[in-house]
């Protein structure tokens, strides 16, 4: 056994490096479901991680600091419905005017808490379970996000696909003249798909500052959320996919980072690179397929709804 | 059959107004429909029809007016209070989802919850009853117009309305299908469902309806037993002028050919698309030859390989005049003498968003030698735009304003007028006046009749089976990819037609129209 | 809804020039605000802001030394969202754009001939372009979405660098700092009024102006780019080639990115360093929106956000504000831009319906 001893170590890091990408990926599927394309991922997640991280530095409570992150994406993202979906501005440029929004916004609120630590989340022990080998510290030990990220994907599938709502979120996304001509309130559906989007990438970002390293740097996203973007391409749009490509660009980080402390010949500035030289390779490998996105990407999105009349 | 009087109406309009910023789409309109009358609501593109059926379904609100529900005065807020009143509609343009199964489809057009296994049974039996065969678990994209048409009837008889609203149902059947659904309307009819039935088109009101109102620039003009009245009386009181055909020309002399198509087969590189199958015909200089066909049979892609937007892998295929242009791209065609009116004005023969300058450049700039070295010679241009504005009669306030400012009428004038002054010696036009008003319509045929008789060979690519026969010499129908033999106006008639229209599956069966790539 | 948006029948040319300066005026009101909530008197702050920068000449000459790279990325930004080609990794290209312009010196160092720094500013356009044109590789060839690869390659560009200035291209004789050493005269821009640092990259910028106007107002390439942008269907239908217009904006903006970048080491930094820019290249895209994607406006709003990069530094320095409140500003106008847009094409309009709705 002991010459497997580095893998539970590696398996936890996987997970808390994978897990603000399923946050923010499952949260921006939900968003183009219903038609619509945030590009603004990176400039919520640190909006959530700094609020998160000042709350939990304020308070010193958890929980009230990833309620405040959600929060914070969520009001991030209500910015972004006002104005592509009541102004009607390009979902594009409004995406990029968030996330640069969101960099400075993040950089001002934070500035006086750089570089302060705070404990990082903490990890459940559930009595009895979490002592097995191997599959305890992996499975019965993580903090409460980890668990819930796991829960958001399957409470999103069932929701995308079991449900009467669910199913009208996907037809707003599908054809908004037809739902808004059968009397569905488009606008509506998409300001609470565009919300709950923000708020899991608050949720997301808070990751980051409160579990992953605990404590606030500016841009310390880092293009986590053009990643999450990304997967959700990579995922073809559907929620358990987000899950598996999240683990495996999670694996990729922090393989990196190993290669890096095990001391391997490389530059770590390569090694760094992977993330990167990965997303572009996994897009370009699943663009490839253009007629393969084309069925599975909502056919509205990113197109402005107007009602004609 | 109408007349009885007595009865509490199902519906009655009194006084519906609805103004839109520039136009008053209806000017205090009245309407009656008796329970079991099949009631033609008849006008002209622009009339008022579908803004009146709108505010019935509660999609909008009119400004003035009231609506009485059988003998009690009803508001109809939404789509949803209008289908618990007992208000169905079937839309023109279809209000499905086409990335999702006939059963979900139908789940969201009702309202509350579903259980979605009953849903299917339910769907099966309504659908047998009434003859119209669907499949629950079939993906939207999967289906023939005439499949689609039906999950929306099935979906509103599920609901078990007293009013079915019909907008233009027909306009996307073969004349085989079209009698197929008149008679799930009479049934519906004889089981006390009132129908309010929205065309244009005078034969089927005529076979069809128990009652009709015409509408006329958003004004209510009058109500009549359409039985009663002959087709020429009722596009009368429809277009309120005495119609002119347009007139017709000499059928004999014929020039060479000048486009020849052979064995041109394409497989459809989106999704959705048609792949065509060894297409083969002549236009002849001074011919019109007219392509017959349900929408989505393939007329996208012959359009775009005849215009050069798709490229064929053999030259030879596309012939301009005997010279081989199946890999050459629209330019090269354009300076070989190709003209072409693709059917979506707006976003496909224009930029909305630009100056008629500006689009006229667009596709007269090698023509008409509007380049100096790479750069763009401002004064010729908006000479031609101005030439076009002119000549073709483009009611415009000028030709510095963009493309969308303009009426569908005038918009298709200045793009026909556009690929006219070019002198091409082949057109190709695609529903020229879909959507026009019947002044710029009349127009537009003369035209393309003009340019034949000069010399030039017209290709007219149309679903009205009207306007074929109206300006066609010889006409052929494309169904599932594939093309008829042109056959000249005499030697065919409407039933003919409409069988080919069909597609090998013959009467009404439509199943598995689409070769899905 | 008492309040009803209307599409305009032919959107408003007024609103057009209009709206950069309502969005301006709004930014300004909100900042009040924002200042007041850091503490400090909003007038002091606005003044520092934008007046206390421009005071001296050589000052004002600072404007244009800030203003010239993100004019030159914003010019090539512009061309490409014309087109609807959404290239945001004009950071990375401006960054290739100076490796590989300066790798002529690092290597050549001893070089005094006059054709040196006209090869570096080739280099560093050529470098620029070839890393867009990776991006428009995969547009074109595989359909992958240019937003995030040209984003990621931005990310690797930067990696790239550090990796060069921590390694080969450091400083022998730097004390280990992660620096190159610094340029010789004949691989320096040169400087157009002696005293300050305005250099000749702000002329090779007013040159992308003049061309840019040029070409998108008159010439068939920018009628092309501009119909494949509105209508790409139109764009096929006048036989223009969607492919050949990615590949060209991409490499356009390439170009002027690692023009960009360039004139920053071999002008005002003067050596090459981990960090060359304070993300001119996202700024950029909020300097080719606040300048209508037209070249002129770009020009106008080019100073304008240089402003706010100096003015930022100025507040630091009097009043203690954090150097991110030029981030924040420079995001809220382009915020309060696309907001007003809504009024290019379409209009408000009070709801009076005699009945209710819903």
């Amino acid at each position: 056994m002991s010459g497997f001893d580095w893998i539970v170590p590696v398996i936890l890091t996987v997970i808390t490096a994978a897990t603000p990408l399923v946050f923010a990926g499952i949260g921006e599927l939900v968003t183009e479901k219903s038609g619509v394309l945030n590009l603004g991922v990176e400039g919520m997640m640190l909006v959530g991680a700094v609020s998160g991280f000042i709350t939990a530095l304020v308070t010193g409570n958890y929980f009230l600091a990833v309620c405040a992150a959600a929060f914070a994406g969520a009001v991030m993202a209500f910015l972004f419905g006002v104005l592509t979906l009541s102004l009607m501005a390009n979902q594009v440029a409004t995406g990029l005017a968030l996330t640069l929004f969101g960099v400075g916004l993040s950089a001002l609120m934070g500035q006086e808490f750089v570089g302060e630590p705070i404990s990082a989340l903490n990890k459940l022990n559930i009595a009895g379970l979490s002592d097995l080998p191997f599959i305890g510290p992996i499975l019965f030990a993580q903090d409460a996000l980890v668990y819930l990220s796991f829960a958001m994907v399957a409470i999103v599938s069932w929701f995308l696909y079991k449900t009467k709502a669910g199913l009208v979120l996907r037809a707003v996304g599908d054809s908004h003249d037809a739902a808004h001509s059968i009397g569905y309130p488009v606008i509506a559906i998409r300001y609470l798909a565009v919300m709950f989007g923000g708020a899991m990438s608050g949720i997301g970002g808070a990751y980051l500052s409160l579990a992953y390293t605990p404590m606030w740097a500016e841009n310390m996203t880092a293009g986590r959320g053009w990643i999450a973007l990304a997967l959700i391409v990579f995922a073809t749009w559907k929620p358990g996919l987000v899950l598996v490509g999240a683990y495996m660009f999670g694996g990729i980080t922090i393989l990196q980072l190993h290669a890096q402390a095990a001391g391997l010949n490389v530059p770590s500035q390569v090694l760094s690179m992977l993330p990167y030289l990965a997303t572009i390779i996994v897009l370009v490998l699943i663009s490839k397929d253009e007629s393969r996105i084309r069925k599975h990407a909502p056919a509205c999105i990113g197109k402005i709804f107007h009602p004609a009349a | 059959m109408s007349g009885n009087e007595g009865v509490t109406p199902q519906l009655e309009l009194r006084g519906i107004t609805k103004a839109y910023p520039g136009c008053l789409a209806n000017d205090h309109i009245d309407l009656k429909i008796m329970p079991g009358e099949i009631h033609a609501l008849l006008g002209e593109n622009g009339a008022g029809k579908s803004t009146l059926v709108k505010i019935i379904y509660g999609v909008l609100q009119a400004d003035e007016g009231d609506i009485i529900w059988a003998g009690a005065p009803v508001s109809i807020a939404n789509p949803h209070s209008a289908r618990k009143t007992g208000i169905g509609m079937v839309f023109q343009h279809f209000s499905l989802f086409e990335a999702m199964t006939v059963t979900e489809n139908i789940a969201l057009g009702m309202s509350g919850r579903q259980n979605m296994k009953a849903l299917e049974q339910n769907i099966i039996e309504v659908s047998n009853s009434y003859g119209l065969p669907l499949e629950p678990n079939r993906q939207v994209h999967t289906l023939s117009v005439g499949e689609k048409q039906r999950i929306e009837i099935v979906r509103c008889l599920l609901q078990k309305p007293k009013l079915l609203i019909m907008d233009e149902p027909t306009s996307v059947l073969t004349p085989q299908e079209a009698e197929k659904m008149f008679e799930t309307l009479r049934r519906l009819s004889e089981e006390g469902v009132s129908i309010l039935y929205i065309s244009h088109k005078l034969d089927e009101i005529k076979a069809l309806c128990h009652k009709a109102t015409i509408l006329r620039g958003g004004k209510y003009i009058s109500e009549c037993d359409p039985t009663q009245e002959t087709a020429k009386s009722l596009a009368e009181m429809m277009i309120g002028t005495n119609l002119q055909a347009p007139e017709h020309h000499e059928t004999s002399k014929k020039g060479p050919i000048r486009l020849k198509v052979r064995n041109l087969s394409i497989d459809a590189d989106v999704e959705f698309g048609i792949n065509l199958s060894a297409i083969n015909f002549d236009v002849r200089g001074g011919e019109i030859l007219g392509i017959a066909g349900v929408a989505g049979n393939g007329q996208i892609e012959l359009l775009a390989a005849l215009s050069g937007e798709t490229t064929c892998r053999d030259a030879e295929t596309i012939a301009l005049d005997d010279k081989a242009v199946g890999q050459l791209g629209p330019n090269s065609r354009r300076d070989l003498g190709l003209a072409f009116v693709p059917e979506d004005r707006l976003g496909h023969g224009s930029v909305p968003e630009m100056m008629l300058t500006e689009n006229a450049f667009l596709s007269g700039f090698r023509r008409m030698s509007l380049l100096n070295g790479g750069f763009i010679n401002n004064g010729g241009t908006s000479d031609y735009a101005s030439d076009i504005v002119q000549k073709f009669d483009v009611r415009t306030p000028g030709i510095y304003h963009t493309a969308n400012s303009l009426s569908g009428g005038n918009l298709q004038k200045f793009i026909v007028g556009r690929e006219v002054l070019q002198q091409p010696n082949v057109i190709i036009v695609a529903h020229p006046t879909w959507g026009v008003d019947a002044g710029a319509a009349a127009f537009i045929h003369q035209t393309l009749i003009d340019l034949a008789e000069n010399g030039a060979a017209v290709l007219v690519v149309s679903q009205d089976l009207d306007e074929l026969f109206a300006i066609s010499d010889r006409i052929a129908v494309i169904a599932e990819g594939r093309l008829s033999v042109g056959r000249e106006l005499s030697e065919i008639t409407i039933e003919e037609i409409g069988l080919l229209m069909g597609g090998t599956h013959g009467m009404g069966e439509t199943e598995g129209v689409s070769d899905v790539a | 809804m008492l309040l009803k948006i209307e599409k305009r029948a032919e959107y408003s040319k007024s609103m057009v020039y209009l709206t950069p300066i309502i969005a301006l005026v709004l930014t300004v009101l909100t900042s009040i605000v924002l200042f007041e909530s850091l503490g400090v008197n909003p007038i002091e702050a606005l003044y520092q802001f934008f007046i206390a920068p421009l005071d001296t000449q050589y000052e004002f000459s600072e404007l244009f030394v800030k203003a010239t790279p993100l004019i030159l990325c914003a010019i090539g930004l512009s061309v490409g969202f014309r087109a609807n080609v959404w290239n945001i990794g004009a950071e990375g290209q401006l960054t290739m754009g100076a490796i590989v312009g300066s790798s002529l010196f690092i290597y050549f160092p001893e070089t005094d001939s006059v054709f040196l720094l006209p090869a570096m500013i080739i280099m560093g356009a050529l470098g620029g372009a070839a890393w867009a044109a990776i991006p428009a590789f995969f547009k074109t060839r595989f359909n992958a979405n240019e937003i995030l690869t040209s984003l990621m390659l931005v990310y690797v560009a930067l990696l790239l660098l550090s990796l060069l200035i921590h390694g080969p291209w450091r400083d022998p004789a730097g004390f280990n700092f992660p620096e190159s050493q610094t340029f010789s005269e004949s691989a320096d821009m040169p400087i157009l009024i002696s005293g300050t640092r305005m250099h000749f990259g702000t002329l090779l910028a007013l040159f992308a102006v003049f061309g840019a106007w040029i070409m998108m107002a008159r010439t068939l390439i920018g009628f092309q780019i501009k119909v494949i942008g509105e209508a790409p269907r139109a764009g096929g239908y006048a036989g223009f080639s969607q492919k050949k217009i990615i590949w060209f904006t991409l490499l356009f903006a390439g170009a002027l990115s690692g023009i960009a970048g360039l004139s920053e080491v071999s002008g005002p930094i003067d050596q090459v360093v981990p960090s060359i820019s304070p993300g001119y290249g996202f700024t950029a895209i909020i300097v080719a929106f606040l300048g209508r994607l037209h070249p002129v406006g770009i020009f106008f709003a080019g100073l304008l956000m240089a402003l706010t990069y100096l003015g930022g530094e100025t507040a630091q320095i009097n009043l203690g504000l954090p150097v991110a409140v030029t981030g924040v500003f420079q995001g809220m106008v382009l915020f309060f831009l696309l907001a007003c847009d809504v009024l290019v094409h379409y209009r408000f309009r009070l709801n009076i319906a005699r009945k209710a709705t819903s």
